[in-house]
């Protein structure tokens, strides 16, 4: 039934078999073929007998060399830890001054410095540190807490309205939904605000607005307007905004009250870490004003 | 079309849409709030639709022709045009969510459209849509014509497309809604498992069937691939989808598995996806079309042999591959990196059996568009299971893990092999199945090929350098001990690349686009012919029992 014919370009049989014209030959299996089956084998065989491989019942094959992966894994934190210990302990016990003063130590402190706050600050802050819409910019030299070391390695420990125990606090009050404030003294308040800033407006608007500041922002914004690092509230005098500065996003801002969020890092970064973030700001800050 | 059924099995297909109606309605009415309610309203107007369908045409006169004379082609013809239509789909998805990681503002701030949802649009779109109905088929197709046999009846292939189709349309839509089970390739909710394993169970059944009718002594090459692949992606399915729902009226399910064990079953499944839905189905594709288009006997009846159980047995050890250097312990990621390279070898023999059949139909590659789609398919095959093999070397993964180099090694997969391979299939079938004498356009198949393979060599070479240069970035140390690139760095340094992938996945959604419009101008514009001795015989005569009805 089956008839055997020889492929005439190849010179090999056909298997006899036809499936809808469809033949095959039996040409042998060419030998490279069977030596590159018996060169991965055997090369699986040696990664066998070396490495962890088969199942027991209770327990693996261990492999000749020993090799453990978690244990790879300790062995080459501890190496990587060795060698920042060099100057991560530094770091930590240093002040700022002289972390500054030594060169030695200032060159981990800039090869660190970019990805550390690239992977941890930037997700809000921005890649350049300018900040965005409801994120403060760390650029400039207005700081909401304080712009010193010991201030921003602080802020930097407990965060801000964050879980820390003890985390800075701070709120601004929702004058409009909470019904403080009318419509209308909230747009006259915005109009005062803004001539801090140098914006012009008519004269009896900022009068009657400099007297609702007074009775309702002065005692955290202060007199002058010029804010209070302690509880973090901003200064209305310069031209930074966090949430904007036009006429909208500050009614808004009143209106509804703020209370912007920043995590705590102490758990999260170390010492040595949030000591290299602060001058790292320190110097941005310090660029950017030049 | 329903004129081929006879009217017990037009009462037949009413009763089985009928109960998949009701089963929608109750779905509907159980899972109200939730999204399974709106999953049953599909399934009741997907079967109402069925319905009404075979029973407008209900007291059509029956069909008189002597069945056994012919193949059973009507749900090939569909499952054809249907991949095509996923093609575009899936493909078009694919184009989206790659610009979006170009882009991120496509997203045009909807939770529907976001990246997370979008792209298992796209994964199962490509995979299941456009993949398994060509898979599915072709398998109609290959299996009566290599059995020379016609199927059994004529209800049970149009319940496994079907079927099958529903399961793809839940699938989809549900992840647009956010129903997933987050099981990578494998994310539809509980109720659309059950059904896929009801649908799956019976395409397997109906094979057999057909195989045990065949009018050939031997079973050919290419119903082997096909056997592996509905076998083990019917335990694949089943294995790594036990859960237990929430609630019988939700979506939600907690999976059987759990950390470690659930990462191992999920990999398990996901590498065997990609091994016997992604492989092994297209290797029956490109066992029956290759030799068919190329006139040529295959090259080597024992190099099959040896191709096809080496693949079958070591592909199913490989899967641990995904997870080195996780907690996953060290022995099963070493039995994972072996096994994987050991899977090479007959990887590779399977493409080379396919080049080496070519020998002496070499002037037929280059004039012949759809010949040298399936060429190039079997070609990428061999580059990708390289690349694969390699890839699960453990150091060769700590670099590559994570990154857009997984990206490219899956898009030359699925691009280069799965897509090239059935679309020169379904230029080979199409003319066969609607009994046309030619392709409309042989043009245009040109088009096809030359957008299709700059649009993978463009993606895969963008991923590599991406994921390569991703990948270095990671492991970058300073002086100091410390980390030299933030995470933000290395998206910047991958923008480029990403803009260069969607560029090239742009170039191949354009081929798919002109291959569907080729296509289905082939079935309306051709003039109609009637092939050679395309009908079951037995293998004795090598005659036709009785000519063709049609």
């Amino acid at each position: 039934m089956s008839v055997k014919d020889r492929d005439p370009l190849t010179g090999h049989q056909t298997t006899g078999h036809e499936w809808n014209g469809i033949t095959e030959l039996n040409t042998r299996v060419p030998r490279a073929v069977w030596f590159f089956v018996i060169v991965t084998h055997v090369w699986a065989l040696v990664v066998w007998v070396l490495m962890p491989a088969w199942p027991l019942v209770t327990t693996y094959t261990k492999g000749l060399l020993g090799t453990d992966q978690r244990e790879e894994v300790q062995e080459s934190i501890a190496v990587a830890n060795a060698i920042r210990d060099d100057w991560s302990s530094l770091i930590a016990d240093l002040p700022v001054d002289e972390i500054r003063a030594d060169p030695a130590l200032m060159a981990p402190v800039n090869d660190t410095a970019h990805a550390l706050f690239g992977d941890n600050c930037a997700g809000c802050h921005g890649s350049d540190a300018a900040g965005g819409p409801g994120f403060p910019s760390l650029v400039d030299d207005a700081w909401l807490w304080g712009g010193d070391a010991d201030t921003i390695m602080e802020t930097l420990r407990v965060g801000i309205n964050a879980t820390h125990p003890e985390t800075r606090y701070a709120q601004m009050l929702a004058f409009g939904e909470q019904g403080i404030l009318p419509r209308d003294d909230i747009r006259t308040v915005v109009d005062y605000v803004q001539s801090l800033s140098g914006t012009g407006a008519p004269a009896d608007r900022i009068a009657a607005g400099a007297e609702i500041y007074a009775t309702n922002c002065a005692s955290c914004h202060g007199e002058d307007g010029t804010g209070m690092a302690e509880i973090g509230a901003p200064n209305l005098r310069d031209d930074f905004w966090i949430y904007g500065g036009g006429d909208e996003a500050m009614f808004e801002t009143i209106w509804g009250g703020r209370q912007g969020w920043m995590p705590a890092w102490e758990d999260r970064l170390t010492v040595a870490d949030r000591k290299i973030l602060t001058i790292y700001l320190q110097d941005r800050a310090k660029e950017t004003a030049q | 079309m329903m004129s081929n059924l006879t009217r017990a099995e037009r009462a037949n297909a009413m009763v089985i849409a009928g109960t998949g109606a009701f089963i929608g309605l109750v779905m509907a009415a159980a899972g109200r709030g939730d999204p399974m309610g709106a999953h049953g309203w599909i399934v009741l107007a997907f079967c109402g639709a069925l319905f009404f369908v075979v029973g407008s045409a209900y007291e059509d006169p029956e069909p008189t022709q002597d069945r056994t004379a012919s193949y059973y082609d009507d749900p090939t013809k569909v499952g054809i045009l249907i991949a095509l239509f996923w093609a575009v789909v899936g493909m078009g998805m694919g184009v989206w969510v790659a610009s979006q990681l170009a882009w991120p503002d496509l997203r045009f701030d909807a939770a529907w459209s976001s990246f997370g949802r979008i792209r298992p649009v796209h994964t199962s779109g490509v995979i299941f849509g456009f993949g398994g109905n060509a898979l599915i088929a072709t398998s109609f197709h290959i299996m009566q014509r290599t059995c020379r046999a016609r199927m059994p009846d004529q209800v049970t292939p149009w319940f496994v497309l079907l079927g099958f189709n529903l399961f793809c349309i839940v699938a989809s839509s549900g992840y647009l809604m956010g129903v997933t089970q987050s099981k990578e390739y494998a994310e539809p909710e509980w109720y659309a498992d059950l059904w896929l394993v009801v649908v799956w169970v019976v395409y397997f059944v109906l094979y057999i069937r057909t195989l045990a009718r065949r009018n050939e002594p031997h079973i050919y090459v290419a119903n082997w691939y096909y056997l592996a692949f509905i076998l083990v992606v019917a335990v694949l399915h089943i294995v790594n989808n036990l859960a237990v729902p929430a609630s019988l009226t939700g979506a939600k399910s907690y999976s059987a598995f759990a950390g470690v064990q659930d990462a191992m079953t999920q990999w398990w499944y996901g590498h065997n996806a990609v091994a016997f839905f992604l492989t092994s189905g297209f290797l029956g594709m490109l066992y029956y079309f290759l030799p068919k288009r190329a006139e040529r006997p295959i090259y080597s009846y024992r190099l099959s042999i040896l191709s096809f159980w080496g693949i079958t047995f070591f592909y199913i050890w490989a899967g641990s591959h995904h997870l080195h250097y996780t907690a996953l312990p060290h022995w099963v990621q070493t039995l994972g990196m072996t096994f994987s390279v050991m899977l090479l070898v007959p990887s590779w023999a399977s493409a080379g059996n396919a080049l080496m059949t070519l020998n002496g139909a070499w002037h037929k590659v280059r004039d012949d568009a759809t010949l040298r789609f399936m060429m190039v398919a079997a070609v990428f095959y061999g580059l990708s299971t390289f690349e694969g093999s390699f890839m699960a070397i453990r150091p060769v993964n700590g670099l590559s893990h994570y990154t857009d180099w997984t990206v490219g090694h899956v898009h030359a997969g699925a691009m280069g092999w799965v897509a090239l391979i059935s679309f020169g299939s379904i230029y080979a079938l199409a003319p066969v199945l609607w009994r046309r004498e030619t392709i409309y356009s042989w043009k245009a198949v040109e088009w096809h090929f030359w957008l299709a393979l700059a649009g993978t060599v463009i993606y895969v070479f963008a991923m590599w350098n991406s994921g390569i240069t991703q990948g270095l970035m990671w492991r970058t140390y300073t002086e100091s001990g410390t980390l030299a690139y933030s995470f933000t760095d290395t998206l910047v340094a991958m923008h480029p690349y990403y803009v260069a992938r969607t560029f090239g996945g742009l170039l191949f959604l354009i081929g798919a686009c002109i291959g569907a419009w080729n296509v289905v101008m082939t079935i309306r514009r051709m003039p109609s012919e009637t092939p050679e001795r395309d009908y079951p015989t037995s293998s004795e005569s090598r005659e036709p029992a009785l000519p063709a009805a049609e």
